[in-house]
């Protein structure tokens, strides 16, 4: 036997494993699902959802929820940018000099913040901030304020050092030197980040009502509760076209910025 | 003559004192000595060039007289202060009277030009003044005085990367004009610029520094420029002082010296035969 | 042009306040500042007692569990989708473009796999949480559903962008399809579709917390429990083994994708 093909081997046998506990201790009952009397039920509970409810006053509704939770979005990704540039400062280290004293315990924030779903924070948040958008808002924030620290504080290291030197030099503080040397060379590429993570925010942020934060989400769980499935399923299809609308606008901003230069 | 508005009236300018500064760095093959055993002096309000072939240690000697990096050993002391015994606090209030134009010049290339000048104002303007400079630039006079004399003030709204070479280094110098600094450390700031265009600059800097009282140290590799624009002559050979007198007292052997250089200067102690 | 920018920026700022009901201060508030104190002081010291402990790594081993079934569906509906709409294998197109009726057919193989990928699990969750009941099967499916879309999408690509020239020729000379892929696709692109794969298992351990959430089991499921009864100890050591679990998740994923190169 090839003995360099061993580690493959061992792999292999021990992903087989993983695979068949999972199935063998879940109890996931999959072969009654496929029986004719739950796949006729299923069917049933299926067809119930073909009948959205598109009537004026319910769309109305819906628009609103849609609103808010495009404007949970924005804000939630703005503030998220402007807090990870802010913490960053302390995170980034610059060549030459020694890293600050702050760095490694603004990276293991960043790390904390990232780590946990907005799902997960979003519930958290609703003990400090009640059932409303405010709470999907800071959800949103918190995570992506991580996700943003660590790609920011990347670039920040990455920049042409230039610039910031030569204000340094004048004793500026960080903070202006972020504004007047860093942020304008790496202006486009940040925005373009945030742009793109807006993308998976606008995802988020529908489903995050689910839990009580405002939105479609919560609409959502209010009408499935209810077993008002066709109001559901035009949540779902509006859902759908939100996502849909903020992926063409950010795409169509992107563009914009790449033909500007 | 009216010249540039100037933030805060100097004081005078700021001395500077290098005592037996020593810089190496590391590379393949052995380390490398940028400098060594340098000692200078300058007085308040005095001008000095700084000459050698490139490779010889005047960025470094720069950088190092602007408390941007930190020698091996040896001290510096600004305005009779030993800077890096200074708290940090005390090191940033010595870092506002400083000016340094780096040979390449640090301006970002998607900003604007009254950006990019105000930029080194900003030591004077305080936090709140130039947070608010970014959208709506504070004195806007003192800027365009600045560039007038280096024949930019119509390129003031300008998008610095629609700029050419030399009027980019024409920019990093303006900066120097409205920098509330006591000392200005420029490097090869002739670089990009034609002989004509160079020499009026040059002269421009000289009688702007004279006439504040700023000290004034400029690194050039165009020996006849500073011979006529300098009364004291900084030489530096392979990271060592070679002279440092008045421009009449330096021979024709001593020029030559300092240009003619042996490869590898420095690591002959390392390699052996080299 | 920039008080351009600034206004907009400015009056765009007011509604997206309003409408997500952003009122930070109303934290402070003496009710609500009491609740989350309190809440904040149970998570030190987190909850530690022996019997707590066993469910909660019960509940981890049931994460992993539903992560990787999930997965595994995925790809019982990724591989055929991926294969029958990826180019490569099109025997029309061996001759010049594709013929009319294979070409629509994998677009409309496409669009399902978009379709499928466009609902978020969440609410594939929540659906199937009311068809089969609270439990692991309705967080098994919803990852199956949807990432059997992702993965087949990304295989569709990974096979597409792989030299195809063994396998055209293999199916010129008149091999079977599936033995143009085993012989001349899959060598090829084998490293990058486990490599993907790997990564969505990484991912889908993340989102079967989440989905834990609506009902779906797992880790997340005991969270949303804690937090429901404030009980700030569990949530955190809950938290502390979620963190890790990822990182441990991360980790072999890379280790596994370095063995496979």
């Amino acid at each position: 036997m090839n003995f360099a093909r061993w580690p493959l081997v061992l792999t292999g046998i021990a992903l087989a494993v993983l695979v068949a506990a999972s199935f063998l201790t879940l109890d996931l009952h999959l072969t009654t699902l496929l029986a004719p009397a739950s796949l006729a039920a299923m069917g049933r509970y299926a067809a119930e959802f073909l009948a959205p409810d598109l009537s004026p006053a319910f769309v109305g509704r819906l628009a609103r929820a849609a609103l808010e939770t495009l404007a949970m979005s924005v804000l939630g990704t703005v503030i998220a940018a402007v807090l990870a540039a802010a913490l960053c400062l302390p995170a980034a280290r610059f060549a030459g000099r020694p890293p600050a004293r702050w760095r490694v315990p603004a990276r293991l924030l960043f790390n904390v913040l990232r780590a946990i779903p907005e799902l997960v924070w979003a519930s958290l948040l609703l003990v400090a901030a009640g059932l409303g958008p405010m709470s999907g808002t800071l959800a949103l924030a918190l995570h992506t304020a991580g996700v943003f620290g660590r790609l920011f504080a990347e670039a920040f290291e990455n920049a042409p050092q230039g610039p910031a030197q030569a204000l340094r030099v004048q004793g500026n503080r960080e903070s202006l030197v972020l504004l007047y040397a860093t942020l304008p060379q790496l202006g486009p590429q940040l925005l373009s980040y945030v742009l793109y993570r807006w993308e998976n925010n606008i995802r988020a942020a529908a489903i995050l009502g689910v839990v009580g934060a405002g939105g479609l989400g919560q609409m959502l769980a209010f009408h499935l509760g209810l077993f008002q499935n066709g109001r559901a399923a035009s949540v779902i299809g509006a859902m759908v076209l939100l996502v849909y609308g903020v992926d063409l606008a950010s795409y169509a901003i992107r563009r914009t910025m790449v033909r500007q230069h | 003559m009216t010249g540039p508005t100037q933030a805060v009236a100097p004081a005078a300018g700021l001395s500077l004192d290098l005592r037996a500064i020593a810089l190496s760095r590391g590379e393949r093959g052995g380390r490398r000595n940028i400098l060594q055993s340098v000692d200078l002096i300058v007085a308040p309000g005095e001008q000095i060039a700084i000459v050698g072939a490139s490779g010889a240690g005047k960025t470094s000697l720069l950088q190092i007289a602007a408390g941007a990096l930190r020698a091996d050993s040896g001290t510096l002391r600004l305005g009779g202060e030993s800077f890096w015994q200074l708290p940090p606090r005390g090191r940033q209030r010595v870092r506002r009277a400083l000016f340094l134009a780096p040979q390449v010049p640090p301006l970002p290339p998607r900003q604007r030009v009254v950006t990019a000048v105000l930029a080194a104002r900003l030591p004077s303007l305080g936090f709140w003044r130039g947070l608010s400079s970014l959208l709506f630039p504070a004195d806007l006079g003192a800027v365009r005085a600045a560039l007038e004399p280096f024949g930019l003030a119509s390129r003031i709204f300008d998008r610095v990367d629609r700029l050419s070479g030399g009027e980019r280094q024409r920019v990093g110098l303006a900066r120097a004009l409205v920098a509330p600094a006591r000392i200005w450390l420029l490097d090869e700031p002739l670089a990009a610029l034609d002989p004509v265009h160079g020499e009026q600059v040059l002269a421009l800097l000289c009688s702007e520094a004279r006439r504040r009282g700023v000290t004034l140290l400029v690194s050039l590799h165009q020996a006849e420029l500073a011979q006529r624009h300098f009364s004291r002559l900084v030489g530096l050979r392979a990271g060592r002082l070679a002279f440092d007198q008045g421009p009449d007292s330096i021979g024709a052997a001593q020029w030559t010296a300092l240009y003619d250089v042996p490869p590898h200067n420095g690591l002959a102690a390392s390699n052996g035969a080299a | 042009m920039r008080w351009i920018w600034l206004v907009l920026g400015m009056a765009l700022l007011w509604p997206l306040l309003s409408v997500t009901e952003f009122a930070p201060w109303k934290m402070l508030e003496p009710r609500s500042l009491h609740a989350s104190a309190r809440f904040l002081a149970g998570f030190v010291p987190p909850a530690t007692d022996s019997g707590f402990l066993v469910q909660v790594a019960l509940g981890a081993w049931q994460t992993i569990a539903i992560a990787t079934s999930g997965t595994v569906l995925a790809l019982f509906l990724a591989v055929p989708l991926a294969l029958c709409a990826s180019a490569s294998l099109s025997i029309s197109s061996l001759t010049g473009r594709m013929a009319p009726l294979p070409f629509a057919v994998r677009q409309g193989l496409r669009g399902a796999m978009v379709a499928l990928r466009t609902v978020p699990e969440l609410v594939w969750a929540l659906l199937l949480v009311r068809v089969v009941g609270l439990g692991p099967t309705a967080g098994v499916l919803a990852i199956g559903l949807t990432y059997g879309g992702m993965l087949g999408k990304v295989y569709a690509e990974i096979l597409e962008s792989a030299d195809s020239h063994a396998a055209r020729t293999l199916l010129a000379n008149g091999s079977g399809r599936l033995q143009a892929f085993t012989h001349g696709l899959l060598p090829e692109a084998a490293a990058e579709l486990t490599s993907y794969t790997v990564y969505r298992w990484e991912c889908a351990i993340r989102s079967s917390v989440v989905l834990g959430f609506v009902g779906a089991g797992g880790l997340g499921q005991e969270m949303d429990n804690a937090v429901k009864m404030l009980a700030g100890g569990e949530v955190m050591t809950m938290l502390i083994v979620f963190v890790a679990l990822v990182a441990g998740a991360d980790g072999l994923s890379a280790w596994l994708r370095r063995v496979m190169q």
